[in-house]
């Protein structure tokens, strides 16, 4: 068994990180700590896991987030996505693997992956609306956020949605105030079968190296780590019975990587880029476009990329 | 704290988000370096705690129960936070979907909070007071108690049973409730007396 | 629980039938989990559906829905015919040996003694020989044809792989592994524990299905060893302790027995129950049963009894029949119940066919809930359309709907499935005007007394008898209620010598010091030492585990004498020395026994004087063979369930469990085959417990609406889509829910024809949060186990249909 952290104290305490933190500030160009917090990661080891949806009640618990009472449409999953009040989700998938004839039933655990190299952070046109803490937590600060959906676009895993109540984007925090006072995320506390673990990165390696090491002892050949190099690693890691094939887990995507748009969105999102076509007026289209909506349209992507065409082309100018 | 508290509040005014962050960006904002991330407070901080268990399955999963002066009932503590008890051998701070959730059970949109009488025949409760409501269940007890107990059978042995009242026992109460309702119901001479043990 | 949670990590195999741990228990679960990632244990799950438990299971068999005593008599066949078994533990620590009278026989699926009119059996050549000596006669070789290890042989020689997989439709490969892995565990250095609920107990043969489950875990030696056992994990956070207290129509408080008609003097109730043992120098611990007894009727009626009255007895109403909850609701509907007081019961929901309970809830007088949360059953007048369809213009019952604290507004102790009983503390003050439970019983008794002694009435002398000499009688405390239920001395107790070991007054630290002369109380023996004079030891929080095996002796307070593996005396041979290095648990050293754990033994008593290790029994070993204990027989037989696709493969004249018991009028709304060719079953959801959380916000976000588990198969056959609705219909009536179309579920092959079996879960109805939906007892049949009388929820037979869905 990981080692139970201790219960929360009652006591106040000073939050163990916070703007002296920063090692990324979304449209901001921000000079990172000298040294590095140690990075922290939860491990979500999908072969221990029941499905049991304690981490979405805790979570919904914790962040005092309402969901909507929905419907069954023929499946386990509920809410049927992620929303603005739902960050994690639950997914099953019914797998008859070809090699056994047995029936999986493979389950995972959606979320925020937070990843080294955020996406959605990068996407990001609001100054300050997407943090990144040197201990790898990427955080969303509603109060910058404007909205545009620009980091669901952005993201490779399809993580953050749109409120349609106060236009701001939601995902999870990796429950941010609970790690800043020594606690592990809310999640990872009720997971009652330790499926989910939080400790430093390093930690969480090794310990998924012994579960990869149990798994293969059980015929799971090609069991494994999900730590994506496409996005330099992630701060949520999965082990998985068929690290081979990460999209057998409802799609988790084989080699997630930052969209080329976004990476060139990302030029213009620099200060430089900003003082060179007017922030304001940038903004303000791009609030336009794509405003209430949480998923950018194919129509905003084109005007995403002539705006970033255009910036490059500005650049270019002498 | 209340400097950041403030920092933001005025970073979050209409518009002046923007214009201050793009200002920032633009390199007119050293002053405003430290960019005041938005943590959110610790909310158990300055809370009362609980041991208490989780009122589900028979796992009886330890747990912490959080709670602070009520907002809307003053001088009363109202519950604002349950997780899982990590000292409990059995559960080690976790709890399930439900455990996870139960203060949304606490916080029901059906939890009763008056007794409440529904009249023969009639189509909605009413809320009455606990002292009727204790008066007639007393008096309709009685009645029927006097019209139907049997002190003894038809070989003459006492039996001193009452069989046409019945009383099904909750199986999350406390053992001390158990108790309780045992001495009641065989005190009144009630034979029809079950728990959930069966079903 | 013969064990506990926490020593599930210590077991090698892992079988979960009957059972889901990982939905209805998910954190008792993770010790499963841990049991694999730390000892590299197996886990296997036979059920008939993949379920969450499957999800991370090692080996899974799907069941036909009914079935378990087939599959768990095909285990016990193949134990004992490849000789699979732990020998020296069969032969010295259960029945094995022991020598069945004449008589005794087992022909065409009956035993001897069945009375065909009555549904019953007269048991009484159910019984060993008894020798000159007045002892059962054994053959310790094992070999006299009429010894129960012959008999057993012979008995179960009938269930093959082959008829296994006829009778369960588990294919006999994966039937196999399923005996091979139980096998593995049967050489004294190896374990397994076997978890199961309701799956085994709701059927019309639920407590054979156990007792069938209980026999392997004898013939492979796991009874009374770490990481073995048999593990009901039970239903709410105390119903442990709720049947403990014996809130039961025949109980008194610890598995004493309520008085009967037949039984007019207490030495009647007595003298039936000495427990003479049944070979020398046996424990045979219920002969204290007396001592239990009386300072029970102390505790209850205080210094009113005396030895004069027979300690109050007579006071105590005697069973005319027992009144289990088919019954009560029978009774109900048959217009002879007047009242009923529901306290955190929603029986309209839990009990089988709601029609029936729906007309006998509307010829009530009054009913009266105590709740937190509204019961469909406080609302059952109300119409809810469909889901509820009645008029209450034509219910005349009066309904009281109180407040009641929540679980979090409340102090007390809980005994969890382990029996350990611990403390809770109250984080609030009652929310609204709710009062807690104790309040309402107190303020409801002194209420009617008073009306008793103001107008006088009917059976005022046992009413008033009563002990109820609380320090604030309309609020008793919870730690007062819990020394009454441990006991005390009354007056000095003295020991041979006449030196005093119990002063007057103080707490008992265990019920061996219990008397049958008046002079202790204690109502509820097994919890004596809970709160002994060293205080409330269901409050201690000390989670530190001396031995490394899991064992958290220091926590709370585990009945019996904080015990925390039951018969533990079994893990070590008949010397006193541990089967295995691997699983010594508690070991006889040259003075006394001692180890991880409370001996449950007699501390000094040494293995030289051969007193067996299941002390409560006069024969001081187990039961393979059960003598008259059960209503079916000895031995288990495969019964179909009442309403099943085929007949008795093996005894197709035997409809049902023939001694069950289906009251006049039931036998009619049984469907047959013909009509409903479809096998169907009933279970909680992880998301929800039972009717509570539809209640609960959260918990109906997280599975909002009622569905129906159908095959992919089925779903061609039917034209049925996923997410679509569909109605589902059973001879007692029709229920509509969306289809989930899963690999989970498969069509299985039974004695050649293909069944096919749909799941539905119970936690929905017409009030809360979540999708109204028609209780799902609507479509159960009103009949129960034949020794429990426990409703056959898991096995019935429907149809089903895609419909369009309602108008919305």
């Amino acid at each position: 068994m990981f080692p139970p952290l201790p219960n929360p104290t009652t006591q106040p305490v000073p939050p163990k990180f916070g703007d002296k933190d920063l090692l990324r500030r979304s449209a901001t160009s921000i000079t990172p700590p000298e040294k590095r917090q140690t990075e922290v990661a939860k491990l979500i080891d999908v072969s221990k896991c029941i499905g049991c949806k304690a981490c979405q009640t805790a979570c919904l618990e914790w962040n005092d987030l309402r969901e909507e009472v929905g419907v069954n449409t023929g499946v386990y999953e509920n809410p049927h996505d992620l929303t603005p009040a739902s960050w994690t989700l639950m997914r099953y998938a019914e797998y008859e693997n070809p090699q056994t004839g047995n029936l999986e039933w493979l389950i995972r655990k959606d979320g925020c992956m937070h990843c080294e190299d955020p996406g959605c952070l990068k996407a990001c046109p609001a100054p300050g609306a997407i943090v990144q803490y040197s201990n790898g937590i990427v955080d969303f600060q509603k109060e910058n956020c404007i909205g545009c959906g620009y980091c669901v676009k952005g993201c490779p895993f399809n993580i953050p949605r749109i409120s349609k109540v106060d236009n701001k984007a939601y995902k999870c925090s990796l429950c941010s105030d609970r790690v800043a006072v020594g606690q592990g995320p809310a999640c990872q506390k009720a997971c009652p079968t330790q499926a989910i673990v939080f400790g430093t990165k390093d930690e969480m390696k090794k310990w998924a190296d012994k579960r990869i090491a149990d798994l293969k002892s059980r015929g799971f050949a090609n069991a494994g780590l999900y730590d994506p190099p496409g996005v330099k690693g992630t701060h949520v890691m999965y082990v998985l019975h068929h690290a081979d094939k990460p999209q057998l887990y409802s799609g988790l995507p084989n080699n997630p990587a930052i969209s080329p748009i976004v990476e060139l969105w990302k030029g213009m999102t620099r200060y430089a880029g900003f003082a060179a076509i007017g922030a304001f007026a940038a903004i303000s289209v791009l609030h336009r476009v794509v405003a209430g909506r949480s998923v950018v349209s194919a129509d905003d992507e084109r005007n995403a990329k002539m705006l970033a065409d255009k910036n490059m082309m500005k650049e270019k100018t002498p | 704290m209340n400097m950041e508290l403030s920092r933001r509040q005025f970073l979050a005014g209409s518009g002046a988000g923007l214009a201050g962050t793009t200002i920032a960006a633009l390199g007119f904002g050293d002053v405003e370096s430290a960019h005041a991330v938005s943590i959110r407070p610790f909310k158990l901080a300055q809370t009362k705690e609980a041991r208490s268990t989780c009122p589900y399955c028979a796992v009886s999963c330890g747990m912490v129960i959080f709670s602070a002066q009520s907002k809307s009932a003053p001088g009363k503590m109202e519950i604002v936070h349950i997780e899982g008890d990590a000292d409990h051998p059995v559960n080690r701070g976790t709890l399930c979907p439900k455990g996870s959730a139960a203060l949304d059970y606490i916080r029901s949109e059906t939890r009763v909070k008056y007794p409440m009488y529904r009249k023969p025949g009639a189509n909605k409760f009413e809320r009455v007071s606990w002292d009727f409501a204790m008066e007639r269940i007393a008096k309709l007890m009685k009645d029927d108690r006097d019209q139907n107990f049997i002190e003894k059978n038809n070989d003459g042995t006492t039996v001193n049973r009452w069989t046409t009242m019945a009383f099904l026992s909750g199986s999350s109460c406390t053992n001390e409730t158990g108790w309780l309702t045992w001495k009641v119901a065989r005190g009144l001479g009630l034979l029809q007396l079950e728990n959930q043990a069966r079903i | 629980m013969t064990n506990s949670w926490t020593d599930i990590k210590n077991a090698d195999v892992v079988w979960i039938m009957g059972g889901n741990a990982a939905e209805a228990h998910p954190c008792g679960f993770k010790w499963v989990t841990e049991a694999k990632a730390e000892r590299g244990a197996k886990l296997m799950v036979v059920d008939p559906r993949f379920t969450r438990s499957a999800a991370v299971a090692d080996h899974y068999s799907p069941i036909r829905p009914g079935t378990d005593i087939a599959f768990l008599s095909g285990v016990v066949n193949y134990l004992l015919s490849n000789d699979k078994i732990h020998k020296e533990y069969v032969r010295n620590y259960t029945n094995a040996a022991y020598i069945v009278k004449e008589g005794y026989a087992f022909n065409e699926g009956l035993f001897s003694g069945y009375n065909e009119a009555n549904r019953s059996y007269d048991r009484s050549s159910w019984e060993y020989e008894i020798g000159p000596d007045g002892f059962a006669v054994r053959d310790l070789t094992l070999e006299n044809p009429r010894s129960v290890y012959q008999l057993m042989k012979q008995h179960f020689s009938v269930y093959t792989p082959e008829t296994v997989e006829r009778i369960t439709g588990s294919p006999k490969d994966k039937f196999l592994k399923v005996a091979d892995w139980v096998a593995s565990t049967a050489t004294g250095d190896r374990a397994m524990t076997i978890m199961y609920a309701l799956g085994w107990t709701q059927h019309s043969h639920g407590a054979q299905n156990i007792r069938t489950a209980a026999m392997i875990q004898l013939l492979c030696g796991n009874i009374g060893v770490p990481g073995g056992g048999i593990n009901a994990l039970r239903g709410h956070s105390n119903v442990q302790g709720i049947t403990d207290i014996g809130t039961l129509t025949a109980s008194l408080p610890g598995y004493l027995a309520m008085p009967t008609d037949s039984e007019p003097t207490l030495e009647s109730h007595l003298g039936k129950r000495t427990f003479k043992p049944l070979q020398a120098n046996q424990t045979s611990y219920w002969q204290n049963y007396r001592k239990f007894y009386v300072s029970f009727l102390k505790g209850m009626y205080g210094e009113k009894a005396t030895k004069e009255n027979e300690f109050g007895y007579n006071w105590l109403p005697k069973l005319d029949v027992a009144y289990d909850c088919l019954r009560m609701f029978e009774t109900m509907y048959q217009g002879k119940t007047n009242g009923l007081i529901c306290q955190g019961f929603n029986p309209l929901m839990s009990i089988a066919h709601t029609k029936k309970s729906i007309a006998g809830l509307s010829k009530l007088k009054f009913l009266v809930s105590i709740d937190p949360i509204e019961t469909d059953t406080a609302r059952f007048w109300e119409n809810h359309g469909e889901y509820n369809d009645v008029d209450p213009a034509k219910i005349q019952t009066e309904v009281f709907m109180l407040p009641c604290a929540s679980f979090a507004e409340e102090e007390g102790s809980l005994t969890n499935s382990s029996r350990c009983v611990s403390w809770k503390w109250a984080a609030a003050e009652p929310y609204h005007e709710s009062w807690r439970d104790a309040d309402f019983l107190a303020d409801l008794f002194l209420r009617i007394r008073k009306l008793y002694e103001k107008d006088g009435g009917k059976g005022i002398e046992p009413l008033m008898a009563v002990d109820w000499s609380y320090k604030d009688p309309l609020h008793p405390h919870a730690e007062e209620v819990l020394k009454e239920l441990n006991g005390k001395a009354l007056v000095d107790l003295k020991d041979g010598e006449g030196k005093v070991t119990r002063a007057a007054g103080q707490q008992l630290a265990s019920f061996a010091e219990m008397r049958d002369d008046g002079s202790t109380d204690g109502v509820q023996w097994i919890y004596t030492g809970v709160f002994g004079p060293n205080g409330n030891l269901a409050q201690r929080r000390d989670n530190s585990d001396p031995s490394g095996m899991n064992v958290y002796g220091s926590w709370g307070f585990a009945w019996p004498a904080n015990r925390r593996i039951l018969y533990n005396r079994a893990s070590a041979d008949p010397d006193g020395k541990p089967w295995s290095e691997a699983k010594k648990y508690v070991f006889w050293d040259g003075a006394k026994w001692t180890g991880a754990d409370i001996p449950d033994y007699v501390p000094t008593l040494p293995p030289s004087r051969g007193a067996g290790p299941f002390i409560m029994n006069p024969e001081g070993v187990s039961r393979l063979f059960a003598r008259g204990m059960m209503a079916e027989g000895p031995f288990p037989v495969h019964y179909e369930p009442f309403e099943a696709p085929v007949a008795n493969p093996l005894f197709p004249k035997i409809k049902g469990n023939p001694v069950a018991r289906v009251f006049k009028g039931d036998m009619e709304v049984f469907g047959t085959a013909k009509e409903f060719p479809i096998v169907a079953t009933t279970y909680r959801l992880v998301e929800h417990f039972h009717y509570w959380t539809k209640g609960v916000h959260a918990n109906a976000v997280i599975q909002p609406e009622f569905f129906v588990e159908i095959s992919e198969e089925l779903a061609r056959e039917k034209g049925i889509t996923r997410g679509g609705w569909v109605r589902v219909w059973s001879n007692r009536g029709a229920v509509k829910g969306k289809a989930v179309v899963t690999k989970r579920l498969k069509p299985l092959k039974i004695d050649g024809k293909t069944v096919h079996t749909v799941g539905m879960p119970l936690n929905y109805g017409f009030i809360g949060e979540a999708k109204k939906a028609s209780p799902i007892n609507t479509l159960t049949p009103p009949v129960g186990d034949a020794n429990s009388q426990t409703p056959e929820f898991k096995a019935f037979l429907v149809d089903i249909e895609p419909i369009s869905g309602p108008v919305a």
